[in-house]
């Protein structure tokens, strides 16, 4: 495993009364791709504002490579942040505004215009120096943001939602592009997004907030396939969360019928949360499956069918390339292994699910 | 665009037009015509090269040195000013924008003359210092009273464009600064600065224009004995009735107002620090 590069402990934010981050405490490995992800007013931008020293935590430390830097201001960290809205320096040319953070360092003039030269072609645009942040499309901006940055040398760069305001083919260009970047400058990405496929598309590692909680830390797969609590498996993805009872480990009880699981642990006859992916519910005749229901409706998604069905008064969300027309009666199975058994939140602090957004 | 639209604009265009014309364009007609004329009528440059006679071009001298200290202080006031208000939460800037315009909504000519009362040898001023066994201010019909009026009425046309330039500037772009390594005077230097300097240059016509061609503020605050070219004009129409003279002295006088207009032009060309 690579080093740990930044430590928060016991991170706490309030504004104005308002509890922001609660007692955060997240590691950061070198070289790693990790997205704070969760909906707006989930604390994430705080964070990275606190990694970035632009707001100070009420209680608890930033760490960083050894070092406790909670007090040290922006200027003086080895890191740098590629803002929202772009925040180019609209008095500037692009060359000046790639050079701003070189000049400060007092690096040679030889020094600079390499470094701009060839930030201008990591980010595809070059020849652009003598032009004017205005007279670029916003993708544009974004890329020169993102170059002004890294000509810094950070050891990790901070991304504050960068591709929020693009639209969505430029958005899914922009996210191959910043996985190539990562891979070249091999350096420690730290990204605030509130778009789930953005954080499933990119990261090494995906953290999910919510109210100023992390709700759950880990690999895309694992966030997707096994979230830990109804919040994460409502906020990624489209999913069935269902109230159901653990009978036993490697049995549980739906609606009724017990199912086969792979989950243990969890105790015997207690109330639980059941994810079940839509793609992962098997439809059937009605004979075949362990529950029965009636196909409600369908829309046709290019790679797939959307079905509702309705079984024993729940609404099942399904994705399927079988098609079943609306009235169909059917029968509903899921594998043992495509059923996720979750914890129901002990205590109201921990109640996760909240408004997305 | 079609015809009848274009026609429309036109239309609502009308009233604008006519009030151009009858208050804008005709007197600065009859300005030139009186300026460069006499009084049969000929045509002369007389009346405008009469600014190199001494008495003149020393007024001028005087609008145009006490002008400039005025507006150098007013920004130098203003911009702290500006700076502090548009960094406050905004129910609060708002309050102090509105303390800021109050007195501007007083006349002018009281606010004075206000001034000329607290300033008088045994004005308000001078009692509170003798209560206080302070020595006597001695600044009432001296350019310093001149200057302290054009900078107290003159300020929040220094004041507002330059905080509506800095209310503009996105705390990010400030928060990137910082990030790349800028302490706080490399900041201000680098970014604060270049960016208002639309509102610096609007703010420096807005005062300086007016500080430039006062007669009120000189006669109220100078006495009489400190003559500014706004003076001179004045009297030439008021007094000598030489509408010529005092319009060929205009003529001049415009001739530095437009040379400041341009400046600003071409400072602030997208017209961002205009706030009126």
């Amino acid at each position: 495993m690579k080093k740990v590069l930044i430590d928060l402990k016991n991170i706490s934010k309030s504004f104005d009364g308002q509890m922001v981050l609660d007692d955060l405490n997240l590691y950061i490995r070198e070289n790693e791709f990790l997205t704070l992800l969760g909906p707006s007013g989930c604390g994430k931008t705080t964070t990275l504002r606190i990694l970035g020293g632009f707001e100070s935590p009420d209680k608890g430390s930033v760490i960083f490579d050894g070092k406790d830097i909670t007090k040290l201001p922006p200027n003086k960290r080895q890191l740098n942040t590629v803002f929202q809205r772009y925040a180019l320096f609209t008095h500037m040319t692009i060359a000046e505004n790639i050079a701003f953070g070189l000049k400060i360092k007092k690096k040679s003039k030889a020094y600079i215009d390499d470094k701009i030269k060839y930030a201008l072609k990591l980010v595809n645009l070059d020849g652009f120096e003598n032009r004017m942040p205005d007279s670029l499309s916003g993708g544009q901006q974004q890329r020169i943001a993102i170059a002004r940055a890294i000509v810094n040398e950070p050891e990790v760069l901070l991304l504050d939602e960068p591709l929020g305001a693009l639209d969505l083919k430029l958005r899914q260009d922009m996210q191959y592009e910043l996985i190539r970047l990562k891979n070249e400058l091999g350096i420690t990405f730290i990204y605030v997004t509130h778009d789930q496929e953005e954080a499933l598309t990119m990261s090494d590692t995906i953290v999910v907030m919510n109210q100023g909680y992390i709700q759950q830390i880990g690999s895309p797969e694992k966030i997707y396939n096994e979230p830990e609590n109804a919040f994460v498996a409502d906020f990624i993805g489209d999913s069935n969360i269902i109230n159901a009872t653990m009978i036993e480990d490697k049995l549980v009880e739906i609606f009724g019928t017990r199912f086969p699981c792979v989950d243990t642990g969890f105790g015997k006859n207690k109330p639980v949360d059941v994810v079940i992916r839509p793609e992962d519910v098997i439809l059937s005749s009605p004979a075949a499956g362990r529950l029965k229901g009636v196909v409600t409706h369908l829309i046709f998604k290019g790679v797939h069918y959307e079905m509702e069905v309705t079984a024993c008064g729940y609404e099942w969300l399904v994705h399927s390339t079988g098609m079943y027309p609306v009235g169909t009666e059917v029968g509903i199975d899921v594998d043992p292994f495509n059923i996720q058994i979750m914890n129901k939140p002990a205590s109201e602090d921990e109640e996760a699910v909240g408004t997305n957004e | 665009m079609n015809k009848t639209e274009s026609l429309k604009k036109k239309l609502l265009g009308t009233p604008y037009f006519i009030w151009s014309v009858i208050f804008i364009l005709v007197p600065l007609g009859m300005v030139f015509y009186y300026g460069l004329t006499d009084r049969s009528g000929v045509f002369t440059l007389a009346n405008v090269l009469a600014i190199s006679t001494p008495e003149h071009s020393k007024a001028l001298w005087i609008a145009l040195f006490l002008s400039v200290i005025a507006t150098v202080i007013c920004l130098l006031l203003a911009y702290p000013l500006a700076m502090i208000l548009s960094r406050q939460k905004n129910g609060r800037q708002s309050f102090i924008v509105l303390i800021f315009i109050l007195p501007m909504w007083m006349n002018f000519l009281l606010r004075t003359l206000a001034w000329q009362t607290l300033l008088e040898k045994t004005g308000v001023i001078n009692s509170i210092l003798e209560f206080l066994h302070l020595p006597a201010l001695n600044i009432i019909n001296t350019p310093y009273a001149i200057i302290l009026g054009m900078v107290y009425n003159f300020l929040p046309f220094m004041v507002l464009p330059i905080y509506n330039a800095l209310s503009k500037i996105d705390i990010n772009v400030i928060n990137a600064a910082r990030d790349l390594g800028a302490n706080g005077l490399q900041v201000f230097l680098k970014i604060t600065l270049p960016l208002s300097i639309p509102g610096i240059i609007s703010g420096i016509t807005m005062v300086f224009i007016p500080a430039l061609t006062t007669f009120v503020i000189s006669k109220l605050l100078g006495g009489s004995k400190i003559l500014l070219i706004g003076n001179v004009i004045e009297e030439e129409f008021t007094q000598a009735s030489n509408w010529h003279l005092g319009s060929g002295l205009s003529i001049v006088l415009m001739l530095f107002i437009i040379i400041n207009m341009l400046l600003t032009a071409a400072f602030d060309k997208d017209g961002e620090g205009s706030f009126l």
